[in-house]
């Protein structure tokens, strides 16, 4: 009998979502959805609002990645201004935003996936959480703890809070940096460095026991997208847009991502409240193309720093051309950590760090300011129009899990038609299928312009819409 | 005020025997003698309104609480200015402000440099136990260097009497009533078409909240400058 199955709420991600798979007569896995249940209307809400609000305003989407959201949209705000802001300025919201980067990978990785990792996909879920993995392996818990709060306290020293920090504005930062900060972070730079690669190996020693998942995770051809520097290296703060196909060609290079809307659309769908963006010469929904840390690794040509371009070609011995499977989001994500941390220190390192002009001040010179950063799951686009008098009067975000919309579909298509039996449930095939959304770490919250955890629910129900069976995990 | 011809009056603040001139307000007294209450339509160097009713206090002999700022002491009165009763009437004066506005302080300019912010957290405002307005109203950016947004208005009328008593244009007014009152520029029109504003900016620096600021002011920025008005204030009565 033909019937769907509903993973709602989906768990260990950020923000609301559900999974429902449809069965059919021989209990075979006929389609796959992914849907997003929160609606918030940040676009709405900022219309009317003074645009040097924005950037405080819009950091609001979300706690974990309030700074991505800070850059874009003080970018955006820079455009408006038509200002050039000071280089020093410009590197401090870079550091910023990589302290970002690693902190909220170190959250999606540590925190949220390596449960499912150490323990495997089949283990009790009362213990495949975080906590688990403190038990089994202190190391690996602690790590991800101080990797955490190596990026945080970055955040707190320059912008004064760990969270919502009001340091980036339009025209630069507030406040420049302190000899007495600069030190502060970088005493903190070599412990870091050793848990990044700590984690690197970590993940290398147990990755071969996941040959399924590797190859069933959201592997398929698609195209990538990401930042990158005029000479192709990984920038996640002021590049242009490089897409790749699957084979790891350049399809696109150098793309302004000020002219967004020539090379991306969006489009709706009935069932979920986030927007699927597409690459437009190819169309609709063949033009769907990944983003996020194995978009950006696949994309780029070197990375820049010692440690991290050392492990990137490793990475892209994994596949030629590009590396099509999403598990592998998990080994983007540990490289880009490393990576991160590296360029905090090159940054801190530069001694025009310490410049106190950090900031340029201008009134709004355009009605129209578009700004993009890398956020830590993808490309963040902020897009304002302004009154005469620098009032909002429209706003348009295009969020990085939008991007990965599709892609998250199809991934969840593929996990569940691969490892789910439609006669009989087992907890390990629904985390599976949990588990592949995760690699994404997409961010609904984020994406849908609302936050929380709740406890897993799976509903089998038949066609006539009568439950069949149920399973709670709370 | 003259000093010089004002008899002394004495009269208790807290069970204290304080003395005061007899043209002296409550508040006044209360300030000289090291009492603090609690003020925000209130600033030194302006006329007093007694808007806020922040400042109430208790009188023997009075059922009612009367605003400290413009009750005059007289011989043998007895004032509390702090009791159970008080505490609970001023917390529910900054509720209703709350209520009454939108005050977003996360994303406001005066944010950690705010009276109302800090004068909730002073009286100890932990929730605010009426339902929110949520008004529509607007913001006003046409002037070329100043932004005022309604939204974080508290009717304080700073503005409207830096605006009259010490700069002398009378620029800043106020219509309507109740909830729908508001601060207007000129006719109520747009504070950039205004032909009686100098821009001396006065307005923003007094305005205690984030209602009034420097356009190029982004959040947590609008750091006001109060000390000036009662020195304006002394010069020009020094010149008359």
């Amino acid at each position: 009998m033909a019937k769907t199955i509903t993973i709602d709420p989906v768990t260990r991600i950020e923000g609301h979502a559900k999974i429902t798979i449809h069965v059919d007569d021989k209990g075979e896995v006929e389609d796959a959805r992914f849907h997003i249940t929160q609606f918030r209307g940040f676009e709405k809400l900022s219309e009317g609002r003074p645009f040097a609000e924005m950037p405080s305003l819009m950091a609001r989407i979300c706690g974990i990645c309030p700074v991505s959201h800070l850059v874009a949209s003080a970018k955006a705000c820079d455009d408006l201004l038509a200002v050039d802001i000071p280089q020093t300025g410009a590197n401090l919201r870079a550091i910023m935003n990589l302290a970002q980067l690693v902190q909220s990978h170190a959250l999606s990785f540590f925190h949220l996936s390596s449960p499912d990792l150490l323990m495997g996909m089949d283990a009790a879920p009362a213990s495949r959480n975080i906590l688990g993995v403190a038990e089994q392996n202190p190391q690996l818990a602690l790590d991800g703890v101080r990797l955490r709060k190596f990026g945080q306290e970055i955040i707190a020293t320059l912008g004064g809070k760990r969270i919502h920090p009001a340091w980036i504005v339009p025209g630069g930062v507030n406040a420049p940096l302190t000899e007495a900060h600069r030190t502060e972070i970088l005493s903190g730079i070599p412990a870091a460095l050793e848990m990044a690669q700590r984690a690197i190996d970590w993940y290398k020693s147990i990755a071969d026991r996941y040959r399924e998942e590797q190859t069933t995770f959201g592997n398929f051809p698609s195209l990538f997208m990401g930042m990158v520097s005029p000479d192709g290296g990984l920038d996640h703060y002021d590049g242009k847009l490089r897409i790749v196909d699957a084979a790891g060609n350049i399809i696109a290079d150098q793309l302004d991502p000020k002219k967004y809307a020539d090379y991306m659309a969006e489009a709706t769908e009935d069932d979920t409240y986030l927007k699927s963006v597409y690459y437009k010469p190819i169309g609709y929904p063949e033009g769907s193309y990944r983003v996020g840390p194995l978009a950006r690794l696949n994309v780029a040509s070197y990375a820049g720093t010692p440690r991290a371009d050392a492990e990137m070609r490793l990475f892209k011995k994994i596949q030629r051309g590009a590396v099509l499977s999403s598990f592998f989001y998990h080994y983007a994500r540990l490289i880009e950590i490393m990576y991160g941390i590296e360029r905090i220190e090159e940054l801190l390192n530069d001694p025009d760090i310490l410049s106190t002009h950090v900031r340029a001040h201008a009134s709004p010179n355009r009605l129209e300011g578009i700004g993009m950063a890398e956020a830590p799951r993808g490309m963040l686009m902020h897009h304002y129009k302004i009154d005469e008098n620098g009032i909002m009067e429209w706003a348009n975000l295009i969020i990085a899990t939008g991007h990965n919309n599709m892609a998250m579909n199809r991934s969840v298509l593929q996990v569940a038609k691969h490892f789910v039996d439609g006669n009989k449930l087992e907890e390990g095939m629904l985390n599976r299928v949990e588990a592949v959304i995760r690699t994404y770490d997409p961010c609904l919250s984020c994406s849908t312009h609302a936050a929380g955890k709740m406890p897993l629910h799976v509903r089998l129900v038949g066609p006539d819409g009568a439950l069949l069976d149920e399973k709670r995990r709370d | 005020m003259s000093p010089m011809t004002a008899q002394v009056v004495t009269l208790k603040i807290d069970g204290q025997d304080v003395s005061a001139h007899e043209n002296d307000s409550i508040l006044t007294a209360a300030r000289e003698h090291g009492v603090f209450i609690p003020t925000l339509c209130n600033l030194d160097g302006l006329t007093t309104l007694g808007a806020c009713r922040l400042c109430l206090v208790e009188m023997a002999g009075s059922p009612k609480l009367l605003p400290a700022c413009t009750t005059k002491v007289s011989e043998g009165m007895e004032v509390v200015t702090s009791s159970e009763r008080i505490a609970k009437y001023r917390r529910m004066v900054i509720e209703l402000l709350f209520a009454e506005g939108n005050h977003i302080c996360a994303v406001c300019v005066s944010n950690g440099h705010c009276e109302l912010q800090s004068m909730a957290q002073t009286v100890g405002m932990t929730h605010v136990s009426v339902p929110y307005l949520y008004p529509k109203r607007t913001v006003d950016a046409s002037h070329e260097r100043f932004t005022v947004d309604h939204n974080r208005c508290i009717l304080c009328m700073r503005c409207v009497r830096v605006c009259d008593e010490i700069e002398g244009a009378h620029t800043w007014d106020v219509m309507g009533r109740g909830t729908a009152a508001k601060v207007i520029t000129d006719m109520n029109q747009p504070w950039g078409t205004s032909d009686t504003c100098t821009s001396c900016g006065k307005c923003v620096h007094v305005c205690p909240t984030g209602s009034l600021f420097e356009k190029t002011a982004s959040v947590s920025e609008m750091l006001k400058r109060r000390h000036f008005l009662p020195y304006l204030t002394m010069m020009r009565e020094e010149v008359e």
